[in-house]
């Protein structure tokens, strides 16, 4: 069962790469984002119990749910996509070209899956890694000069990223090397956490540090964000909001997972001290970007710089605030890849993606126009969103923990976002359009791409409202994982 | 038997010269000249007066005694291998490394005495090489010093024997420390790939330029000196690899003076297929010359 | 004396790499550095190891020694760059940088409780040595090939590292990682070529257009 959640996708990825016809190649991509939801779903409803390299407990039964929520909603935008940009470029080239990227972006689902219900700390490397091998195709699908700078940028300081992960791991397994008793287990993160006081803990120190900066790397925490922004810009939207919605998170799991470990072999505070500086240094520096910011991507790039700080000041924090960050982690997922699929159709109605350059959005579109500034009350924390309500629970939980200079410092933050954010966006909705009348009608509504973004804005709100009883379970049981019990 | 080698350092020392341009003619398919023609050569200089020019000052004539009378003197303090040097003490080697800067410092002064450029120029080169190269002398030095726990360059090299390098598992560091003399050994000599002592146009040479204005006895003093200056320099190399192979002071004389010529032959044979490198790149050989010395002493020490 | 000898030739090739001008000669020493690393790592093991590992050690140096550098090889000739590796950092100074890192590694080394079952702790030096000079090569370098180079030899320094420290992952993980190397610098690989198709060039330092 659990191998097929990510042996399908690998299966119709591949399968994709010699499908000739563009059609039957975009159903497949529309079945298997189907596929794969219904297949967590079945997964989710099963024991929890895990045992062995791959298993799926609570903490990556939510995962994957945001994953596969995303990865439908994006590959429904991908078709609408794919079939607007295929008529205005030559046939020949263009065939294999798609057929690529399809392929890649479904095996990029595959190896999303893995990592997250990966169990042994090596898997969930090699996992990682491979996203990011399958995702560079994807950011400089167009083949432009500045897709491919994104695109080098984005293998190489993400590869050498994980591979100071990797140096992370080798020192865990040095963990081990010291007691006779600890020699023949696996090293799964969950016997690791079990055995944690017998780790060695100077090496489990090193193992954390390494682990942190390699896979923060991947989850852009500052000062290791750099490609991110290149990253996003300069993808298709639909794969930014992957890349945004989807691969941080499973970055961030492997960050938490590893916390797990530290707190319970006693260095907690050790961790929490690392995790909460990397946290308020991606805060301050998303929004020092965010204010002078002059490109709408770009923009919600350092966001998501922003929302993985507050989650790692989550995970730092302590256990009050568990519960908020993955319910954190829940809405800006689903929050971000709705702004990006918006902003993929900004960049389609204006062709720029200069934010000084789009005016009157709201006259011009009036959908899209609704949804951006409702995507942007949303990222910012305004109620009625589900993302008001996480970041609620996180700062009364910071409140409780008593970390005062930390709640401030995201507090401030916060302000200066929503600020600088909405002098950018309130400028692009409202405003005098610069396009004249004639241009202004035949906007003809491409329903691929605005039911993908509309949907996610209804899930948002709902979580807003109310938390349905299932996911609170999940929650729950992973604010427990999280705990160490 | 320390005044025995020292005294046939004094007489076979030109005979090197002889050897490394044997080789050379070997190479280019000549005959070369006879095998004793660096003996003519002193002996006809020796008999030569000097010509002063009005402008230069007493340093002039300074310079090349003095950098005769630095050979002799730290050809005195260096061992021959196994056999002690004639003198010694503790701290020596600082001593060796100095009295050598002091003939240089004299050579270089007396060029710039001249006022010449192309003269000013050599010293300059000559000035950066040998400061470059300088570090890594001392610090492969210092690598010995610390494995034998002495700073006497006798005592140093009197520690070295077979077990010790063996056994220690010394042997990659030796050569390490033995390719970082040898290039300091080119550069200090004048050699190629540093420099070419055979050039004929000022602006490429280094050395040669330097000595443009002396003659006569002058000069015999100066091509005697690098004469001895190419001895104590393989020395320091030998001195690493003789007392492997035997401990006698005799076997330590008579290997000394088989291995000194066959690196003369080694010289023949790098002149004769390298080019000299580029002016601007020979920093970066030193630097290597450097950073091989300092692999030794990491090993030395770790 | 076999881990010695070959902890020197590895050392020699590193100063190689810090110091060399030329792209080719950077590519034939990644890959001998990867076959020296595999035989030092393969030398320094106390324990008999189980045959499995040895094929394991046997394929790294077939994908490590041959297949990527003959890639580079041919990145190098179709992509026709000068042949310069055109350094951010000069030559000399990136050679002290390195005798620094390498100082550092062995005094790393020194002050860290290791394992009791290793071999040679200086093999542990030199495969963190050998990591950190793939990173000065990623730092102080800015053509695209180069920089590719460095991950090579970062991947190799952390593969002994993970050898001489005696801790190996099961067969199938072993192989995952060392197929994700050889992705990824097959990716970087076939990026290299469209950078240089777009840019008529692989220098990364007019990489300049994404910036804030």
């Amino acid at each position: 069962m659990i191998f097929t959640l990510f042996s399908a996708p690998f299966v119709s990825g591949l399968l994709s790469f010699v499908i000739k016809r563009d059609k039957v190649r975009r159903a497949l991509l529309a079945f298997t984002a189907l596929a794969h939801l219904l297949l967590v779903s079945l997964v989710s409803s099963g024991p929890q119990t895990v045992s062995g390299w791959i298993g799926a407990d609570a903490l990556s039964q939510l995962f994957l749910f945001i994953t596969s929520l995303l990865f439908l909603a994006s590959s429904i935008y991908t078709i609408g996509y794919l079939s607007s940009h295929s008529q205005s470029e030559s046939q020949d080239k263009r065939f294999s070209r798609e057929a690529g990227f399809t392929g890649c972006l479904i095996l990029f689902l595959s190896m999303m899956t893995l990592a997250i219900i990966s169990q042994h700390i090596s898997l969930f490397w090699v996992a990682i890694e491979a996203t990011t091998l399958l995702s560079a195709p994807l950011i400089c699908f167009q083949s432009s000069a500045r897709s491919l700078e994104a695109s080098w940028k984005y293998l190489l300081i993400c590869s050498v990223g994980i591979a100071i992960a990797l140096i992370g791991n080798i020192a865990m397994a040095v963990t081990c090397s010291f007691g006779e008793a600890l020699k023949t287990f696996p090293m799964t993160f969950n016997e690791l956490a079990r055995h944690a006081d017998l780790l060695q803990k100077d090496w489990l120190k090193i193992a954390f540090v390494f682990m942190l900066i390699g896979y923060g790397t991947k989850m852009g925490l500052a000062p290791m964000h750099t490609w991110l922004p290149d990253a996003h810009s300069e993808s298709p939207s639909s794969v930014s909001a992957l890349l945004s919605g989807a691969l941080l998170n499973c970055a961030f799991l492997g960050i938490l997972r590893t916390n797990i470990i530290l707190n319970k072999a006693g260095l907690g505070d050790f961790s929490a001290k690392l995790l909460i500086f990397f946290g308020a240094a991606s805060l301050l520096m998303a929004s020092w970007f965010i204010v002078q910011q002059k490109d709408f991507k770009r923009l919600l790039a350092y966001s998501s710089i922003e929302h993985m700080g507050i989650l790692a000041v989550a995970a730092g924090a302590g256990v009050n605030t568990y519960f908020g960050g993955m319910l954190h982690a829940v809405n800006h997922s689903l929050t971000k890849g709705m702004l990006f699929m918006v902003a993929g159709n900004i960049l389609n109605i204006y062709k720029t993606k200069s934010s000084s350059d789009v005016r009157g959005l709201i006259r011009r579109a009036p959908l899209t126009g609704f949804l951006w500034i409702a995507g942007f009350l949303s990222i910012c924390g305004v109620p009625p969103f589900g993302t008001f309500v996480s970041e609620i629970t996180i700062l009364t939980g910071l409140g409780r923990q008593h970390q005062w200079l930390i709640l401030s410092l995201m507090l401030a933050s916060l302000g200066v976002i929503f600020v600088g954010m909405s002098r950018i966006v309130i400028f692009m909705v409202y405003g005098e359009s610069p396009l004249s009348d004639e241009e202004k009608g035949g906007q003809r509504i491409d329903y691929w791409t605005i039911l993908p973004p509309l949907s996610l804005f209804v899930m948002i709100l709902i979580l807003g409202l109310w938390i349905p009883a299932p996911l609170k379970g999940l929650l729950d049981q992973a604010t427990m994982i999280l705990r160490g019990y | 038997m320390p005044l025995i080698s020292l005294l046939t350092a004094l007489i076979l020392a030109p005979f090197l010269r002889s050897i490394i341009n044997k080789v050379k003619a070997f190479f280019a398919g000549k005959q070369g000249p006879p095998l004793l023609q660096p003996y003519y050569d002193l002996y006809k200089l020796s008999r030569k007066g000097a010509v002063y020019s009005s402008v230069t000052s007493w340093v002039f004539r300074a310079g090349p005694v003095v950098a005769l009378g630095t050979s002799v003197t730290a050809l005195i303090l260096m061992p021959t291998a196994r056999i002690s040097s004639l003198f010694q003490f503790q701290g020596d080697l600082l001593l060796f490394a100095y009295i050598l800067g002091l003939g240089r410092f004299f050579t270089i002064a007396a060029a710039m005495d001249t006022g010449s450029s192309f003269e000013g120029m050599g010293a300059s080169r000559e000035a950066l090489y040998s400061a470059l190269a300088e570090p890594g002398l001392l610090l492969g030095l210092g690598g010995l010093g610390l494995i034998t726990r002495s700073i006497s360059l006798s005592a140093m090299y009197g520690g070295i024997n077979v077990d010790f390098v063996l056994s220690r598992g010394l042997l990659p560091a030796f050569l390490f420390i033995l390719v970082a003399f040898f290039i300091i050994l080119l550069a200090e000599n004048s050699r190629i790939p540093v420099d070419d002592p055979t050039t004929h146009l000022e602006l490429t040479m280094i050395h040669e330029v330097m000595i443009l204005d002396h003659c006569g006895v002058d000069l015999a003093m100066i091509e005697y000196a690098g004469a001895l200056k190419i001895w104590l320099m393989g020395l320091l190399i030998t001195g690493l690899i003789v007392p492997v192979f035997t401990t006698s002071l005799r076997g330590s004389l008579a290997l000394s003076i088989v291995s000194l010529f066959l690196m003369a032959m080694l010289i023949g044979i790098i002149e004769s297929i390298m080019a000299r490198l580029k002016l601007i790149r020979i920093p970066r050989l030193m630097a290597v010359a450097f950073i091989f010395a300092a692999f030794w002493v990491i090993w030395v020490a770790g | 004396m076999m881990d010695q000898v070959l902890i020197a030739i590895v050392l020699l090739i590193s100063i190689y790499m810090l110091g060399s001008s030329r792209l080719g000669g950077l590519v034939n020493a990644v890959a001998w550095q990867g076959l020296f690393l595999c035989l030092l790592a393969a030398s320094v093991q106390k324990t008999n190891m189980p045959w499995h590992e040895w094929v394991l050690i046997l394929l790294a140096i077939v994908v490590k020694a041959l297949i990527l550098p003959l890639l580079l090889k041919r990145a190098l000739r179709e992509t026709l760059v000068q042949r310069e590796v055109e350094p951010q950092l000069g030559y000399s100074l990136s050679l002290f940088i390195g005798l620094l890192l390498l100082v550092g590694s062995i005094w790393t080394v020194w002050k860290l409780p290791l394992p009791p079952e290793i071999g040679n702790p200086m093999a542990v030096a030199i495969a963190l040595f050998t990591l950190m000079v793939g990173l000065l090569l990623i730092v102080a370098r800015t053509k695209a090939i180069t920089q590719t180079i460095g991950y090579l030899t970062m991947e190799n320094g952390i593969y002994v590292l993970g050898l001489t420290l005696a801790v190996g992952s099961p067969v199938v993980i072993e192989m995952g990682i060392l197929l994700d190397v050889f992705v990824g610098v097959l990716v970087m690989g076939i990026m290299i070529f469209n950078i240089n198709r777009e840019f008529d060039h692989i220098n990364t330092r007019h990489f300049t257009a994404l910036k804030d």
